[in-house]
Order: C-alpha cells, then structure tokens, then sequence
C-alpha cells in the first residue's frame, strides 16, 4: 500500500534512498577515519570490524524495514487512529506494521550488506560450507532478535506511550554496538548482551566463530549457530508482551 | 515597537518554547536514558582508540571521554541528530500558514530564532546535565574546576546553537522554492553530523581535509564548545579566538537568512502565499 | 423484529490517576457507562445523544470491539464484540467524524482498493457497492484525490463510502456531520436516509446537533453521567424536557418587547429580540402573528441544542 504512494514520488524516493544509505554510511566513516590512525580496534582489523558492522547494519536496517514504524504507536494512542485499526478486521500489529510502510530503509539494508561483502572478501577466513552458510544465516536471525525488541518496545508504548525512543537505546544503540569488537567494551556490558537483552546474538557470536575467535566468558563454538533459536526465544515474550498491551489499552481505554 | 516591548516579546516567545517541550517529560527521560546508553557506548570505542593511539589529535584518554558526554549532552539542545524547528516551519510554508507569520508585526527570523533558542535552553537543561553527570560518576573526565571556563563554555554554546539556528533556517526557507524539502533536510543533516563533531571528534580528521572541515561553520555547533570546555586552543586568547570565530559565522550566516527570507517575502507577495 | 443490537447492564468503569503532587497519585474510578440496556432492531435508525463525556464514545467503543465492558453484556448480531473483534468487523462499518480511517496520502479510490482487500470483499460485490456509494455520495470527482486535500465534507462522504462497501449490517457514526456547512450536512443526511431506506442497515447516530436526529430518526435515546434517561421518539423528547425553540426577529428598529401569544420574549438587543416558544408547537402562525403587528426585516428559528434539552429534562424532572 504504502509502497505504491511512495514510488509514486520517483525522484524524491531515490534521494530518501540514497540518504537512508548515506546516513547509515557515515557511521562507518567514522570507522574508517579511525582507522587512518591505528591498525587494529581491540584487536580487530578493519576488514574485521567491517563484518561486524555490515551483519549489524542489514540486521537492524531488515527489522527497521519490517517494523520499524512501531515507534508510532503512543502517537497512534493520542491521536486515536488505533481504534480506527481496531474496527477493521485484520490484526493491529499487522496494521501498525504495514501503515507508512517505508521502502526508503532498504537504503540501510543495502548500505549494510554492501560492507558485509567487502568484510567477507577481505578477512582472513577460509570460507567454509558452514561459514559461507552462517552469514546469511546471522543477518536473518539478527533481524527477527531486533524484531523482537521492536515488538517488546511497541507493547512499552501502552505504557508510556511518549517513551517510544527509548527502544531506540536497543535498537539503534544495540546496533552501533555490535559495529564494534566485543573486546572493546567492559565485561559487564558484554556479559548483558549475552545473557540479558541477547544482542550479542545478532552478530557477536556467529561473527566471533566466523574470524577463528573464542567465544566469551568460555562459551563453547557451537553457540555461534544458536542465533536462530534465540531470536525465537525472545520473539515469544515480545509478543506476549504485545497483547498484553492491547488487552490492557482495551480494557483501560484512552 | 519599542526596544523594550521587543526584547519582552521575544523573552516571552523563548519562555514559550522551553514550556512547550517541559511538557514532555517522559520524553525527556526516555532522551535522556538513550543519550547515554549511546554515551557508554561510544565512551568505550573511545576508551579502544585512545589506548591505541594516545594524545591522538592532541587530546588525553579524559578529554576524549569527556568529549563524548558533553556531545551526547548538546544533541538534543542543538537538533544535530535532528529535530529542531524546521521542520515545523517548512509545514507552515508549504500550507501558507507562513503568510500570517510574514504580516504579524513581528520579526520572522527573530521569532523563530527566539522559540528555538528556548527549547534549546530546555533541553541542555534537561537533556543535558544528566547524561553529563552519569558520565562523570563512570568515567575520569576532564572537567575544569575552574567557573571561568564553564562561563565561556556556556557563551560558546550558545553561539553555537545561534549558528545551528542559522543554518537551519536557511534550510527552512527552501521550502519557499522546492515542494518537498525532505532532501534538502536530509542532506543538511548529514552534513551536520560530519562536520559539527557528533561522528568524531574533528581534529581527528586526517590532513587537510580536516583542516578544512574544521573552518566551517558547523564545527561552531560541537567542536569548538568542547574544545572552549577543555581548554584547548590555548588559555583566554585561544577562548577568545574562538568565541570571535562562532560570532563571525553567526553574524554572516543570519544576514544570509534575512537576505533569503527577503527574496521568500518578494515571492509570498508576488504570488499571494 | 429481530434486535440486532443488545446491551443489559453494560458498565464501563476506568481507573483515573491524577497527579497530586511530585509523586503523590491519586487513584479515583470513573463509571463513564454505568449499567446501560437497551435494544436497536435490525433496519432501525437511531440517534443516540448526550453531552460530552457522558459516555456516548464510550458505548461505541465497546459495540465496535475497541472496549471491553468492565460489567454486563453486549451483543452486536450475536457476536460478543470484546471477544471476537475481527469476525464482527466484517459486519459492522465505523465512521468517526473527528478521524478518517482513510489513507492521509493515498487517492481515494486506492484507499477503498485497500478496504477491498482488507475486508476481502468478492469483486462483483466491490464494484456495485462502490458504484453506487459514489453516485449517491458525488465522489467521481474526488476519486483521484489524495485524501489530504480534500474538504472537511468531502471526506466525510469519502469516509461514509469507505464505512459502507463491505455491506455491513450496522453502521455506527460518531458525530458525522461535525464541522460541515449545511449543504455538506443536507447531503450527508440525505445519503444516510436513501440507505437506510434501501438497504435497511441499522444505524446508531451520535451527535450534537439535534437536526440529524430530526431528520434521520423516529427514535433517540439520551445519555448523561453513565445513564440512559431517555429512550422514544423525539417529540417526546422535546415534552419531557419541555424544551423551547428561539424566533430571532430582527425588526426596523428597536422596540419595547413584542408582545405576542404563545412566546415569550428572553433578550432584547437594539433591533433584535429573541422569542421563546414551545418546541412541539409550529412557528408559523407566531411568525404571521409577529409580521401583522410589527415592521419586521428578518427571522430565523434556532432549534433547542442537546444540552438545553436536558439541563430542562432534569430541571423538570423528567430525568
């Protein structure tokens, strides 16, 4: 739907395109312009730290895709258009989702697959089936984790509706995170991506398996590939969460 | 108008701004918590940088961790990462509710310049010392203990955010020419994030390139606030330099703005909004 | 005939925080609904009518599936609304006059090709149904539109259409005619009478203005704090509240207080004089009575508006 009115307007789609692209492209400026002074970031090479970046950037940029106009919803609360979607018979969410579907975000998803490539094809990795197979596998998986806190961070908005930004700390502050080496950050923080809000999922783990690196706190190799079923564990709760928030927003009222 | 009348008009046309947005206060808090999530974040990038390069662009571990608080303090005071008042202005243009904005014995560009100076001053407040002093609880940063800096600190921020205002009135004024200024916003903001400071600290800019980037009016925004902060550029004269160099682009960029907003006006008449 | 629409004993009860100090909360309930039955058979036309906030919205929330009561039982053509919000949907079309449920940006017809699918409404069905919505609603002009940039009253007939092209069998409208000038409210009023005459869709009107219910409905049913206090015709509305309609007379020049049976005159301004007089009674021989003994310029009849009508119906005790 939003697709057609927004292709409709060719020459400004391109440009919101190309800024979604660049705005997520500077980030990794940043990066570079980083490394025109050291060879390594805590121990990872740029080609490195680029595979980081990439599966982070198309991961988030994916779910951001999908759904990332949840944000709206304490705005929908006050201004009353989410009754509007509760007399149609089709399921909120999927409403909430769907409305203002923005395909200017595959920027991001581009941006972000682009540097994967050039990561992938300048590590010092020896490509494996299993290896070649984790990458796509990692980026899917990352998108359904940030799904996920999307989802949860949509059911807060029943809450506190004006409160939609702090999702963006996970969201958009878990992503710029994970651009980085986990060597980088202190023990604890590290240690509350893993076992506390799982981001460390999204491309950490696999990505740490992928360049020949211990996993952390003595995690054994094989976590690497558990990204899937993580990203299926936090999905449950998120979406519990979520009619939680919908029964109560029915029952309370605005 | 009287001199007198005037400044009260445009205080009372600040005051309003800051009310307006110190209605928000769980937004507020969710700001604040997110500046500084991102402030550990970035302060630990920082922490793996500065331990590979020390002294890199002539600042120590500290004033590179305190460059990251107190930039993550000014963003949402100084719209770098967006907001800001624009947007709101360009939507006014675009349904001619400007034309009434233009006839009212007001100055537009001090109206505007007034209501987002308020909100800025809102939110360094609020926005500001929080993620500030979380910082400096966590983290050794180099603030100065003397109030002589944090004065000129202040004077320097606020230039600042007179230069940001400038720039971004020029962008709100294109509206009058082009039907779709989302492009236009876009790029503006890019161009913000590069070169005010918020991606990196600016002498960290390599060579040339950075020298340039570091003569342009955004650097006034983030850069040189920090920089006045923590003493760089040497003592009071190097302060002042400093401060002179905001005041230029502030002066220039908002003659550039009364002479566009002019042309906007001959085209409002000319075409009757 | 059949009740379509069936409520006994609904209650709507919320939990009211109000700051009282920095950090004090003061938790009090509000019975916006408190204990309302009534019955609306199918192809009824009724208007359902209040003051603000005294629970109108409320009701509609909870027979469209958006609220769940908090006591008693709703049925909407035997569907519980609360529990199977997405099957009644399909039965039951909403138009909300302060919001479209239309796309800000899109053309009106992509709006309803949108409904089209949500609804999965068969193509034949679709296109007989939008036909004649936008016959009798005049939107063949309109349909390429972007919604943004249309008039307060073209998109409400844009959001009528919309409300009515998966044949629902109730059709509730909030407030459908706020904010249009009168030839948008004649044309709105018109279409809602043909339908209703035509198809038998039962509706369920609330307003402010009392000439919707005149026009549209033998029925009317008044809502204050919670309660229903009136449920019958709308004459007898008028008796039980023995409320009074207004002839503004504007004369040649001013005079002391016309006297004239049957009215009485309650304001006087220069030239102007305002005449108060039963509202069941007719206006014109007041009106004969007036012209015959006064040199008049102009007059106008203002109808009694809702909240008249009931601070009278509880001043004379009919409430």
């Amino acid at each position: 739907m939003w697709v057609r009115s927004t292709l409709a307007y060719r020459a400004s789609f391109a440009l919101a395109l190309v800024g979604s692209a660049l705005t997520s492209a500077l980030d990794f400026v940043g990066i570079y312009i980083m490394f025109t002074h050291i060879d390594a970031l805590g121990g990872f090479s740029l080609p490195e730290v680029a595979l980081l970046y990439g599966t982070a950037g198309a991961a988030l940029g994916l779910a951001d895709l999908l759904l990332g106009n949840t944000d709206r919803v304490g705005a929908r609360i006050r201004d009353g258009s989410l009754d509007t979607m509760l007399v149609r018979p089709v399921p909120v969410f999927a409403q909430v989702a769907a409305d203002r579907f923005a395909l200017r975000r595959l920027g991001r998803v581009l941006q972000g697959a682009a540097v994967t490539a050039w990561g992938a094809a300048h590590v010092d990795v020896a490509w494996t089936a299993d290896k070649v197979l984790l990458l796509p596998l990692t980026v899917l998986a990352g998108t359904a984790i940030f799904a996920a806190v999307f989802l949860a961070g949509a059911a807060f908005q029943f809450v506190a509706g004006d409160a939609a930004e702090v999702q963006n700390s996970f969201t958009y502050g878990g992503a710029t995170m994970l651009q980085y080496p986990p060597s980088v950050f202190g023990r604890e923080m590290v240690r509350g991506v893993v076992f506390v809000v799982p981001l460390a999922f999204v491309n950490w783990l696999p990505a740490l398996y992928l360049l020949g690196r211990p996993q952390p706190f003595g995690l054994p190799w094989w976590t690497a590939f558990l990204s899937p079923f993580v990203a299926l564990l936090v999905l449950a709760p998120a979406a519990v969460a979520w009619r939680a928030g919908l029964r109560s927003y029915r029952s309370t009222g605005s | 108008m009287a001199g007198g009348d005037a400044v009260r008009l445009y205080a009372a046309v600040a005051a309003g701004g800051f009310r307006r947005y110190a209605t928000y206060g769980t937004a507020t808090a969710a700001g604040v918590f997110t500046n500084t999530v991102f402030g550990f974040i970035v302060a630990y990038t920082y922490i793996a940088l500065w331990d590979e390069r020390p002294h890199l662009g002539g600042y120590d571990q500290a004033q590179a961790l305190t460059f990251v608080w107190i930039s993550q303090s000014l963003l949402a005071a100084g719209a770098l990462i967006g907001g800001g008042f624009q947007e709101e202005m360009q939507e006014r243009i675009r349904t001619g509710d400007i034309a009434v904005d233009l006839y009212r014995p007001a100055d537009l560009q001090l109206w505007w310049l007034a209501a987002d100076l308020g909100r800025a001053a809102f939110q360094l407040l609020a926005r500001g010392v929080p993620p500030t002093i979380a910082g400096a609880l966590w983290f050794d940063l180099a603030l100065p203990a003397d109030p002589l800096r944090w004065v000129l600190f202040l004077v320097s921020v606020w230039l600042g955010l007179v230069v940001g205002f400038a720039l971004r009135y020029l962008v709100g004024l294109c509206a009058f020419w082009l039907l779709d200024g989302s492009g236009v916003n876009m790029m503006s903001l890019l161009v913000s994030m590069f070169c005010s400071g918020v991606l990196l600290p600016l002498n960290v800019f390599p060579g040339a390139f950075g020298e340039v980037v570091r003569m342009l009016p955004w650097s006034s925004m983030l850069q040189v606030p920090i920089d006045v902060l923590l003493g760089e550029g040497s003592g009071a004269g190097g302060a002042g330099a400093a401060l002179a160099f905001q005041a230029a682009w502030a002066v220039l960029l908002l003659a550039a703005g009364r002479v566009l907003q002019a042309a906007a006006t001959r085209k409002v008449v000319v075409q009757g909004g | 005939m059949e009740a379509l629409i069936r409520l006994d004993g609904v209650e709507k009860v919320f939990d009211v925080r109000k700051r009282t100090g920095l950090l004090r909360r003061e938790r009090r309930q509000v019975r916006a609904v408190d204990g309302i039955s009534f019955e609306v058979p199918r192809g009824e036309m009724v208007g359902y009518i209040g003051p603000n906030g005294a629970g109108k919205s409320t009701t509609i929330k909870m027979l469209t599936g958006i609220l769940t009561p908090s006591g008693g039982r709703v049925r909407v053509a035997g569907i519980d609304p609360a529990r199977e919000r997405t099957r009644l949907a399909h039965r039951i079309g909403v138009v909300f006059g302060q919001r479209t449920t239309l796309w800000w940006d899109l053309p009106l017809k992509d709006s309803y090709a949108l409904m089209r699918r949500m609804y999965r409404i068969p193509q034949a069905r679709y296109a007989a149904n939008l036909e004649r919505c936008v016959e009798l609603l005049e939107l063949e002009k309109l349909l390429d539109v972007p919604v943004r940039q249309l008039s307060l009253g073209q998109r409400m007939r844009g959001d009528i259409a919309a409300a009515l092209l998966h044949d629902p069998e109730v059709l509730y409208l909030d407030e459908p005619t706020i904010g249009l000038d009168v030839v948008s409210k004649a044309k709105v009023r018109a279409f809602l009478r043909d339908m209703n005459a035509e198809s038998g869709t039962t509706v369920l009107l609330t307003t402010h203005d009392l000439q919707d219910i005149e026009q549209l409905c033998e029925r009317v049913m008044v809502i204050d704090h919670g309660r229903l206090v009136y449920d019958g015709p709308l004459s007898g509305l008028h008796s039980a509240g023995g409320s009074e309609r207004t002839l503004v007379v504007d004369l040649e020049r001013g005079l002391p207080p016309l006297d004239v049976p049957g009215a009485r005159v309650v304001k006087v301004e220069g030239p102007r004089q305002w005449l108060a007089f039963p509202a069941e009674s007719s206006a014109a021989p007041l009106v004969a009575a007036v012209a015959a003994k006064y040199p008049l310029l102009d007059l106008s009849v203002r109808e009694p508006d809702i909240e008249d009508v009931i601070a009278r119906m509880y001043a004379g005790g009919g409430g």
